[in-house]
């Protein structure tokens, strides 16, 4: 187990494609950080930098007390998970498990110990002399997580592990991944690009953009208190509303100097008025979507002809076409300079 | 796998399309193999005026015969050096390719070319450059005091006939090699490296292994090759002399049917080979059938 220090990392692919601009982050031992962001941002390529799949074009990278940019990625001594599994389709499940172990020159007794161990934690060992194909989407899952604790590295590295699971299975391994983490305490880096997953996992959020970090924190903090427009947008389901200021109208409130946008979460608008300042709404209701215990309703802002969303507690009983009136209270609103992309306040 | 279903409306369609193939089929391949059959059971007088019905005397002579049963050891030799040369080269060559790229089209294509070389080209092309008076390659070899020349020796002959029918068939290997070796997920390997394998290691415990399908499917097509189809770089090269230092089965048919003029026992000998291919093509087809699995 060992603390992760990237510094000043840059990757340029060849053709002058720049897919990390400059990344510095630094990840304690046994913390879980998960990297989100869009399709493209660059998360994969940080990952296999750290696992020394990709080389470093600029910058460095410490794992524990060693500089590993020229380290293979055996020397590493890191665990990937990929989104394919990539397990080895023509050895067993305990092939897979003992390939790395047996690549070290690991005695005999002390493999068979650990892979009996790792098949007890992740259920698998009744699979163990099947083929990967033989196996359910979700076992084979837990084969490559298998792969990944056996050799106990220092780290683990998970590239979107889940993407290819169904929706209830992805929650049910979610729940697991967490709690594997948090038992054997390796420090792990998790990259994905739902933004649901990046939320619930995370010790820490790194959401990237464009190759870089857009802001690093807690998931929490992050969503309550996004720093650019575009974390603002990316994290939060449904997405926050942007407004611009010149369409909030003449109750608009007090904001900081230089603000020409505020986003707006749609659990922030309210049918009721809050006490005190408020912030009103004019709409029309285009669509009710009840998801369970919320409804999504879509609404069209009179003033300014934008799509509103907003998230309201239980079941609401507007008809399709007809017009409502919304609150905010200036203190849930969210202000941003559209020039620096970043936060006024 | 699933197999497409054409339903034609009336039966005159399907049959005219398919009978130019027939047809074809028909002249050249079942009419001459039930013709070699037939006189595989035969003898003509050395005039060729009277044939007459001998039973299994052509086979029982034929390996009786001590040239036919070395010229089957040759073939051996010749089939399992062309066929493990042949293979090897071109595993090397695909591997370098796909490492260097994932896309190659510029190798793929100059390394593709000899294959589209007609055999007898093939073989001419080589018994030029390993000609010993006139060829480039005996002079270089002479500097470094090896003499060749595959006219008196049976060993050179033997060497250059390996040669040219290997340099055919490498381009052939290398493009299934190199289409086995894409369509293995890069993050295998990448996974193995990680896994602390080296690259030879990856190489002989991932990589070789999920290409055994691809691997074996060549062998077959290549044994097939260095038995039948290298009669063109054969004749274009030494004519299977020195003193039958070459002379493998498939090119004896031709000289003792057509030079030798000994219909009976060049026809029991095609018949022979025929038996060897079905064999191949059945051996073939059971193991595709199962696949080799993994
Ligand atoms: N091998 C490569 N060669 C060139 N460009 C690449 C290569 N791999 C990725 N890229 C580019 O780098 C950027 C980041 O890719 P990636 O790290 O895979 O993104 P993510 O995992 O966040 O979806 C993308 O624009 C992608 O096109
Ligand atoms: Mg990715």
């Amino acid at each position: 187990m060992a603390a992760i220090e990237i510094a000043s990392v840059r990757k340029v692919y060849p053709g002058n494609v720049e897919a990390i601009k400059g990344i510095d982050l630094s990840i304690a031992d046994g913390e879980l950080v998960v990297l989100v962001g869009p399709s493209g941002c660059g998360k994969s390529t940080l990952l296999r930098m750290l696992a020394g799949l990709e080389t470093i074009s600029a910058g460095e990278v410490r794992i524990g007390d060693r500089v590993v940019n020229r380290l293979e990625p055996a020397e590493r001594d890191i665990a990937m998970v990929f989104q394919n599994y990539a397990l080895y389709p023509h050895m067993s499940v305990r092939g897979n498990l003992e390939y790395g172990l047996r690549n070290r020159r690991t005695p005999r007794d002390e493999i068979d110990r650990r892979v009996k161990e790792a098949a007890r934690i992740l259920e698998i060992e009744p699979y163990l002399e099947r083929k990967p194909r033989q196996l359910s989407g979700g076992q084979r899952q837990r084969v490559a997580m298998g792969r990944a604790i056996v050799r106990k590295p220092r780290a683990f590295l998970f590239d979107e592990p889940l993407s290819n699971l169904d929706a209830k299975l992805r929650g049910q391994m979610r729940v697991e991944i967490k709690r594997l983490q948090r038992t054997l305490g390796t420090t792990s880096v998790y990259v994905t690009h739902d933004q649901l997953e990046a939320m619930t996992l995370a010790d820490r959020l790194v959401v990237m953009n464009g190759g870089v970090i857009e802001q690093v924190g807690r998931p929490i903090a992050i969503f309550e208190r996004p720093e650019t427009v575009f974390v603002a947008s990316f994290i939060g389901s449904p997405p926050m509303n942007f407004v611009p200021v010149s369409e909030l109208g003449a109750d608009a409130p007090g904001l900081p100097a230089g603000t020409d946008l505020v986003g707006i979460r749609p659990e922030s608008l309210s049918l009721e008025r809050p006490e005190g300042p408020a912030l009103e709404f004019e709409t029309i209701v285009e669509l009710i979507e009840p998801v369970g215990g919320e409804t999504h309703l879509h609404l069209r802002h009179t003033a300014s002809g934008r799509t509103l969303i907003a998230q309201m507690r239980g079941r609401v009983v507007e008809a399709e076409g007809s017009p409502l009136r919304l609150w905010c209270s200036p203190r849930a609103l969210h202000p941003f300079d559209t020039r620096t992309g970043r936060r006024t306040d | 796998m699933q197999t497409k279903r054409t339903i034609f409306s009336n039966r005159a369609l399907p049959i005219a399309l398919i009978a130019p193939q027939l047809v074809i089929t028909l002249i050249f391949f079942i009419w001459p193999a039930l013709q070699a059959i037939r006189s595989s059971f035969e003898r003509e007088d050395p005039f060729g005026l009277r044939t007459s019905f001998v039973w299994f005397q052509n086979y029982t002579r034929l390996f009786a015969d001590p040239t036919y049963l070395s010229a089957f050891g040759r073939t051996l030799l010749f089939a399992t050096a062309v066929t493990v040369l042949a293979m090897a080269f071109a595993l090397v060559l695909a591997a370098a390719v796909s490492r260097v790229m994932r896309s190659a089209n510029a190798y793929t294509t100059l390394l593709v070319w000899p294959y589209a070389v007609a055999p007898v080209v093939a073989g001419i092309l080589w018994w030029f450059m390993f000609n010993p008076s006139i060829g480039i390659l005996p002079y270089v070899l002479g500097q470094f005091g090896i003499t060749w020349n595959h006219r008196t020796s049976g060993t050179d002959a033997m060497v250059l006939v390996v040669i040219a029918a290997t340099w055919k068939q490498i381009s052939y290997n290398f493009l299934f090699f190199l289409a086995g070796l894409q369509s293995i997920p890069n993050a295998l390997s990448e996974a193995a490296a990680i896994d602390g394998a080296g690259p030879f290691k990856r190489f002989f415990t991932i990589v070789l292994p999920l290409l055994s399908p691809t691997t074996f499917f060549l062998l077959i097509i290549n044994v097939n090759y260095a038995m039948f189809d290298t009669f063109g770089i054969i004749d274009g090269t030494t004519s299977g002399g020195p003193n039958q230092a070459t002379n493998i089965l498939v090119y004896k048919v031709y000289a003792d049917g057509f030079l030798g003029l000994n219909i009976g026992s060049s026809a029991a000998q095609s018949v022979i080979l025929m038996l060897i291919v079905i064999a191949l093509v059945f051996v073939q087809f059971r193991f595709v059938e199962r696949r080799v699995q993994y």
